[in-house]
């Protein structure tokens, strides 16, 4: 199987320092990736380059196209997505002018999505006339997911959508992701949350310090006593060993 | 009625050209004449210029008021185009004045039956822009994205240029218009492209001394293709209409009812449209609108595209008021500028409310000190300045 995002040799650097160096990294079609790493590992660094945001080295194709050379828009328009850490919404923007513009590629052939998300964010619907800016914590990143998601993207990457969340409203963001994948939706996740994004996921990346120093299936990761020991703790490792073991 | 017809609003600009003008045309008016004094020295009127010192009565109060409305008109719809410039560019653009002057002398080389320098310019500036279009598209060009760009910058430019040869000598005013106005928008999207475009990513600091050099070079060019010598078109009406105390000219209206007309096209295209929306989007989040697919290059193009359009059309309504010369965008320009930062260069009604507000002021000042109206006029940012300065929180380093 080919892969949807082959990415390899990723080298970025700020003035002399590499944030991120040589990394190599594969997401399938409809697949769950996730780039898991202590803060500062250089995992959103990675994104903005795979993005276009950051000026990179190293060879990207998406989809068998190289895409290194272009520009965000460009990328926007080949099929992938990034919901940043920071939502980057349009604050003094209306909810539905939010998502509006989420399918600005498409023109004006959008209207089935914006009530297609409404249907899978009911409660962006009942705030549709809402200043994005005026939202809740959880309400931004579902905005933010529903906003990406009307670009339809073949490749969504998100940074850090559990960041500041509630458990509960961190359980619903995993749950969305899951359903990205049934929808044929690919999706790398940076988390800092290892267990929440490994049980999601299908396959992991760990960075450190710019470089991946591991990686496998989740399962594989999960029962690992290094990610164990840095991301898990103590009682994660039983219960991740178990599941392991009882998968 | 009886007041002081000859001081109608039919003619508010005049004094304001002839300050914009005066050190280098010898001209010593505003000096020589004593504050307190009504002047009706670039008015033009067969009537008596020399008055007696008399107080501020109610009449002259509203003559005043309505002259000031009428060029804040003006200066508002300066003031909204830099905003828009502003925020969806972060370019404070200070050419935006030639567009004025060119609005203005283009319409009045068709008035005055010549085919205007202008219509070269544009053919110069969309060939350069076609140069720096595929410049920046190099990696990504294809058949579809270059037969775009040569339609954009080579074949329209084209097009408006053999138009203007098609049409009679003297086409008339409204053919004129139009015409002025197809020569001058499209200006706005190649300076663009040519000025700002390469320097996407500078700071505004960077920006702001392009557009230093950009107005140097287009005031330079509107001298070599217009000339030194001033010029004039006939008003769009030349009704005059009484209404109380005083007059009201049709001139004067048209200006309102447009300036009107296009604070109302502006306010539908962003809250309305999708394209305007995105404009918005690019100004309160940029990498927001970019991860959306809305690329800046398109959102400069467009904005500054709007700035042309818009200045153009003020310096069309502005030339029957007074004579505009190459160089007189710039004033008229730096008044709608002061009008932006007093509304913050963020907010378009408090930067149209500040353009009535600088238009009041300077019909007053012209009356009561006429040799420091300029300078009373750009101390009004002083105070704005220090309230902002004061108010507002230490400047967020994004970007």
């Amino acid at each position: 199987m080919s892969a949807l995002l082959d990415a390899s040799g990723v080298t970025v650097c700020y003035g002399k320092i590499e944030a991120v160096r040589d990394v190599g990294l594969r997401v399938e079609p409809g697949q769950v990736v996730t780039v898991l790493g202590a803060n500062g590992a250089g995992k959103t660094t990675l994104l903005s380059a795979l993005m276009g945001v950051l000026p990179a080295r190293g060879a990207v194709t998406f989809d068998g196209r190289p895409i290194g050379r272009l520009s965000i828009e460009a990328r926007v328009g080949a099929g992938l997505g990034l919901i940043p850490e920071r939502r980057e919404l349009f604050s003094t923007m209306t909810v539905e002018d939010n998502l509006r513009l989420g399918a600005f590629r498409f023109g004006r052939r959008e209207r089935g999505s914006l009530d297609g998300m409404f249907a899978l964010f009911p409660r962006l619907k009942e705030r549709r006339r809402q200043l994005a800016g005026t939202l809740s914590g959880g309400e931004r990143q579902m905005l933010a997911m529903a906003r990406a998601l009307m670009g339809r993207p073949r490749l969504l990457m998100l940074d850090e959508p559990s960041l500041g969340l509630a458990p509960l409203i961190v359980a619903e963001v995993m749950r969305t992701v899951a359903s990205l994948r049934d929808q044929g939706v690919s999706v790398l996740l940076v988390e800092q949350n290892a267990r929440a994004a490994l049980r999601v996921a299908d396959y992991g990346y760990v960075l450190d310090g710019g470089a991946v120093v591991l990686e496998g299936p989740s399962r594989v990761l999960e029962a690992d006593a290094r990610v164990v020991e840095t991301y898990l703790g103590v009682l994660a490792a039983e219960t991740g060993a178990q599941e392991a073991r009882a998968g | 009625m009886t007041g002081a017809p000859w001081i109608s609003v039919a003619l508010p600009l005049s004094r304001l050209a002839a300050l914009a003008t005066l050190p280098r045309r010898g001209g010593k008016v505003g000096a020589a004449v004593p504050s307190k004094t009504i002047r009706t020295r670039h008015s033009a009127p067969p009537e008596p210029t020399s008055r007696t010192p008399r107080p501020v009565d109610s009449t002259i109060l509203l003559l005043l008021v309505q002259d000031g409305v009428v060029n804040g008109a003006i200066y508002a719809l300066i003031a909204l185009s830099l905003v828009l410039v502003f925020t969806v560019t972060r370019v404070i653009l200070i050419p935006q004045g030639e567009f004025v002057a060119y609005g203005a002398l283009t319409l009045a080389a068709f008035e005055a039956g010549h085919r205007p320098g202008t219509v070269g310019l544009l053919l110069a500036l969309g060939a350069a822009a076609f140069v720096a279009d595929l410049a920046a598209g190099r990696h990504t060009l294809d058949a579809r994205s270059l037969g775009a760009i040569a339609l954009r910058d080579l074949v329209l430019p084209a097009a408006i240029a053999g138009a203007t040869l098609v049409v009679p000598e003297k086409p008339g005013l409204l053919v004129g218009i139009l015409l002025t106005l197809a020569i001058v928008t499209p200006m706005g999207a190649y300076l663009h492209a040519v000025a700002y475009r390469p320097l996407e990513h500078a700071s505004v600091l960077v920006l702001l001394v392009a557009s230093v050099g950009c107005h140097l070079a287009l005031t330079g060019l509107g001298l070599v293709f217009f000339g030194a010598e001033g010029s004039r078109t006939p008003p769009l009406s030349d009704a005059m209409i009484p209404a109380g105390p005083l007059v009201v000219s049709g001139q004067s209206l048209w200006m309102l009812a447009l300036t009107a007309a296009i604070i109302l096209g502006l306010w539908t295209f962003f809250g309305l449209t999708l394209i305007g929306k995105a404009l918005m989007a690019t100004a309160v989040n940029r990498l927001g609108a970019r991860l959306m697919g809305i690329a800046p290059s398109m959102a400069g193009r467009l904005s500054f595209s709007v700035a042309a359009f818009i200045g153009a059309l003020s310096g069309i309504l502005v030339a029957p008021l007074t004579t505009i010369y190459y160089d007189t965008g710039f004033l008229i320009g730096l008044k709608g500028f002061v009008a932006a930062i007093i509304g913050g260069l963020a907010s378009y009604p408090g930067a149209a409310l500040a353009a009535v507000l600088v238009g009041i002021i300077e019909a007053f000042s012209s009356f009561h000190a006429s040799a420091f109206k300029e300078v009373i006029v750009f101390m009004a940012i002083i105070p704005v300045l220090l309230w902002r300065s004061l108010r507002s929180h230490p400047v967020e380093d994004d970007e």
